[in-house]
């Protein structure tokens, strides 16, 4: 057996600097970095922030007579403002996670609002009701998307990135090894000889 | 004795726990000299495999020294010997371990009840890995109990370290598997995806068994440099796109072979997939994400193979059949048959064509568990394979 066989590999780097400390869930962190789809339906709750507040803004009055609430008007326009920030936050940030966790805080805020309207007045029951449910299943979108972002990994910064260019798991080198095992005789359950590719 | 125990989702303690005793003629005692977290550990840290109870403790990849033998083993072990202990346990008698097809063994799984119920049938029982394979306690221990040792052992030569042989437990014949399986041709590229620990034994596996070309695909660099080190060219899908970097690569034709070692908690780069598997298993209408599954039989060439070491729990969504059988697609998985293979994996670790050790990065005592669990799952301070020692 050769010698580098029996010799361990050297040992990854990470503990030569101090580990960098964890990001807040409740603060902007460029370190982290979502998978795509995250960052995408981030995103995409970004657009229909600005477009739910732009709503609200213009149409507060009528938003609040449909739920039954008149004279909420004025609330549903400081909430369109709400999302509005939101949106802009969202779309403007490097590191969406605070913002969409703001939103799930807001979800919370909506509901609250919105809920009194199942026992008050019958003729809006129904709608108070759609609007519960519309709130729920981008509730749900808003949970996945912030937790996601927060359990995102974190960018290895070049500082802190061990160096595993040279494990390659082969003492003789690749080269040396590359078939080395190609007289394995395939097992029954690879493919029969008679489904075998021709030539 | 002390060992890592199972409280919860993301809670895993050390404590202490009762020694294990034989309970079986066919049983041993090992007393554990090293021992791994594996990455489908994570799917039962994460709760997403059903059938774990409070007091679980953990652990199939393990090895050590025997200390108690029943009287049942017969002479195929004795006091002293250093073995790895594979993950699947065998009997040795049944159809299937007379075949070979190890990790379906019809005898060792004593609870094949829950088994049928959820699979149809039953499977090999395994070390640390739910009620639903046997409820065996794990090797993430001081000391372990192993039922029908006589044959469920892998006797490790003298010369070799406890660190190049403790893979031989589950990772690197999982690779090797995966590898052969996929039936690997001197013109063949085989695309792999996932470059954790089984995606680093599987790229390895690909290169001695001669493929052309190995393609692994991540997003985690340091992950992506060590599939590199091994010979593989890499693809990190939240930087371009796979199916059209894979296309490229193969002149257009799709990689021959396609390898999942990712499995059940995969994650789509792409939005719509990505929502539509969260919100699914969100309200309990899917339990695995079958993201890999769905990329692997769209980019395959057409007549190739695709080979899933990568592990599943329970149901998927959205495959998409009609390429799959359109293309005449054939998959080949399961848990791996590791007695099956590892005569010749010990022979070639011996031989210096490979060393595993190579995918070590984290060492630390059973009582770094805990935290080592949480570094692992969160793919922290460069985190690809941890190593314990009781």
């Amino acid at each position: 057996m050769p010698a580098s066989a029996s010799r361990p590999n050297p040992p990854a780097r990470p503990g030569r600097t101090r580990p960098e400390r964890p990001p807040s869930r409740l603060s902007s962190d460029h370190r982290r970095r979502p998978d795509p789809a995250t960052r995408q339906v981030a995103q995409g709750l970004g657009w229909f922030s600005l477009a739910l507040g732009v709503t609200e803004l213009t149409c507060g009055d009528a938003i609040a007579r449909w739920l039954g609430m008149p004279r909420a008007g004025a609330l549903v326009r400081a909430y369109g403002v709400r999302e509005i920030v939101q949106g802009v936050g969202i779309l403007g940030s490097r590191d969406p996670t605070p913002w969409i966790w703001a939103r799930v805080a807001g979800d919370g805020l909506d509901v609250a609002t919105v809920l009194p309207g199942l026992t008050g007045d019958p003729r809006h029951r129904a709608n108070t009701a759609i609007a519960l449910g519309a709130l729920a299943g981008v509730g749900v979108v808003d949970v996945l998307c912030a937790q996601a972002l927060s359990d995102a990994p974190l960018a290895p910064s070049e500082r802190v990135r061990a160096d595993y260019r040279s494990r390659s798991g082969f003492p003789k080198g690749i080269a040396a090894t590359r078939g080395a095992a190609r007289d394995v005789r395939p097992p029954e359950f690879t493919t029969p000889e008679a489904l075998r590719a021709w030539a | 004795m002390k060992a890592l125990v199972w409280h919860g989702t993301q809670d895993i303690r050390c404590e202490s726990v009762p020694d294990p005793r034989i309970e079986d003629d066919r049983d041993a005692i090992i007393k554990v000299t090293a021992c791994a977290i594996c990455g489908s550990d994570l799917h039962l840290y994460d709760h997403f495999m059903p059938g774990m109870e409070k007091g679980d403790v953990m652990g199939h990849e393990f090895m050590g020294e025997v200390v108690e033998t029943g009287k049942g083993v017969n002479g195929s072990l004795r006091k002293g010997e250093r073995v790895v202990i594979p993950f699947t346990i065998i009997c040795g008698a049944c159809d299937q371990c007379k075949r070979g097809f190890f990790s379906v063994c019809e005898r060792s799984n004593r609870n094949k009840h829950l088994a049928e119920k959820a699979f149809g049938h039953t499977t090999a029982g395994l070390f640390g890995y739910t009620h639903l394979t046997g409820g065996y306690q794990g090797g993430q221990a001081e000391y372990v109990r192993v039922p029908f040792a006589d044959r469920t052992h892998i006797k490790v030569p003298e010369g070799l370290t406890d660190e190049q042989v403790l893979f031989l437990g589950d990772i690197f014949p999982t690779g090797w598997q995966a590898a052969v399986q996929a039936d690997i041709q001197p013109t063949d590229t085989v695309a792999i995806w996932g470059a954790g620990p089984v995606g680093q034994m599987t790229i390895r596996s690909a290169i001695l068994l001669g493929a052309k070309q190995v393609i692994c695909i991540d997003s985690v660099p340091e992950r992506l440099d060590m599939a590199r080190a091994g010979g593989a060219i890499t693809i990190d899908h939240t930087q371009e796109s796979t199916v059209e970097r894979l296309n490229e690569l193969t002149a257009g034709k799709g990689p021959e072979k396609c390898i999942d070692a990712v499995g059940m908690e995969a994650h789509s780069p792409r939005a719509l997939e990505q929502v539509y598997d969260r919100v699914k298993q969100a309200v309990m209408l899917e339990s695995d994400r079958a993201t890999v599954l769905r990329e692997m039989i769209y980019v395959c060439r057409p007549a190739g193979i695709l080979s899933i070491p990568g592990v599943y729990g329970g149901l998927v969504d959205k495959i998409p059949m009609g390429a799959l059988m359109n293309k005449g697609l054939t998959v080949r998985t399961g848990q791996t048959h590791v007695n099956r293979w590892t005569d010749d994996l010990v022979k070639r670790i011996a031989d210096g064509q490979i060393d595993p050790s190579f995918v070590i990065t984290h060492r630390g005592g059973l009582e770094d568990g805990p935290e080592l669990y949480k570094t692992f799952r969160d793919k922290k301070d460069n985190c690809i394979k941890v190593v314990l020692r009781p």
